[in-house]
């Protein structure tokens, strides 16, 4: 597997592009993270809060996005992560995760981040700073 | 006024980063990975132990700010941001707290909304931080009266 720190300015970690969005992913991601928020699982209640359906957490979408690292943990850690929600994701969206990376400096690898859907609308956007362990 | 909230912050809470925890978040967002869930991949691993997935610090119970009565309904979170010393290890406890760091309204497109910036804070048991986490959410026109009810 290559390594990140082999990857030059411009170039992209592997995209991810997740199944579609099911009911029970978001089920399961209420119970795991105690967010029982109903717009998330009820259809009823999204209703109720003016959504054409149930809508996926951000922190859903969020804590997705975070494995295009995971590969690389053992080079380094996320230090910095940060997002800006831009768009509901609903039941049956195809989500793609992407990484870019933009600047290098010592031993600090700044990549801009994104989640789109199948409209190639994006959901959100930020970046990730990612500390190279010193050892390395 | 709900800009009388800005400085409240709640008591510190200890959390325990459990391994079954883990695993069921780690699953819930796809990424079952074996440095999360390996005790022998941990163990050879540059932290000699299991970590946790950066956005794991969800799970956690920040204490609560009795002057702010958040309601579950009608916010919707606008971003995001964590900063982290070091990824968090499985089995060590977290001391966390929030403090409500500002509050401000807009008028836009869609009438008047309101932001909440709050800051949840994990320190170790001598008071050093391990992450600190800044999100702003948006109310709504309901939920911010609601809240000054």
């Amino acid at each position: 597997m290559k390594l990140i720190t082999d990857l030059q300015i411009g170039e992209s970690l592997d995209e991810i592009i997740l199944n579609p969005v099911s009911r029970l992913d978001l089920i399961k991601y209420a119970g795991a993270s105690g967010d029982f928020n109903p717009i998330h699982t009820i259809d009823e209640e999204a209703k109720n809060a003016s959504l054409p359906g149930i809508i996926a957490h951000g922190m859903w979408t969020m804590g997705n996005l975070a494995k295009l690292f995971t590969p690389f943990l053992e080079e380094g850690f996320i230090q910095e992560y940060s997002i800006r929600f831009k768009g509901m994701v609903f039941l049956e969206d195809i989500i793609s995760l992407k990484a870019n990376l933009v600047e290098t400096e010592s031993k600090k690898l700044t990549f801009n981040v994104e989640a789109s859907n199948q409209h190639q609308k994006a959901v959100m956007n930020g970046s990730i700073l990612f500390n190279i362990h010193s050892k390395n | 006024m709900l800009k009388n909230l800005i400085g409240k912050r709640s008591d510190k809470v200890k959390n325990t980063i459990e391994k079954g925890a883990v695993r069921k978040f780690a699953e819930a967002i796809g990424d079952p990975a074996p440095i999360y869930l390996d005790e022998e991949v941990g163990k050879n691993s540059i932290y000699k132990r299991n970590i946790a997935p950066p956005t794991f610090p969800v799970t956690f119970n920040y204490g609560f700010i009795p002057e702010m009565k958040l309601p579950s309904k009608g916010i919707i979170h606008g971003e995001q941001n964590y900063h982290y010393e070091r990824p968090l290890f499985i089995g060590e406890e977290v001391y966390c707290h929030m403090e409500i760091k500002d509050y401000y309204e807009k008028t836009g497109r869609n009438g008047d909304m309101s932001f909440l910036v709050i800051n949840r804070i994990g320190e170790d048991e001598n008071g050093n931080l391990l992450f600190s986490e800044n999100r702003v959410v948006i109310l709504n026109d309901a939920v911010r009266k609601g809240m000054l009810v």
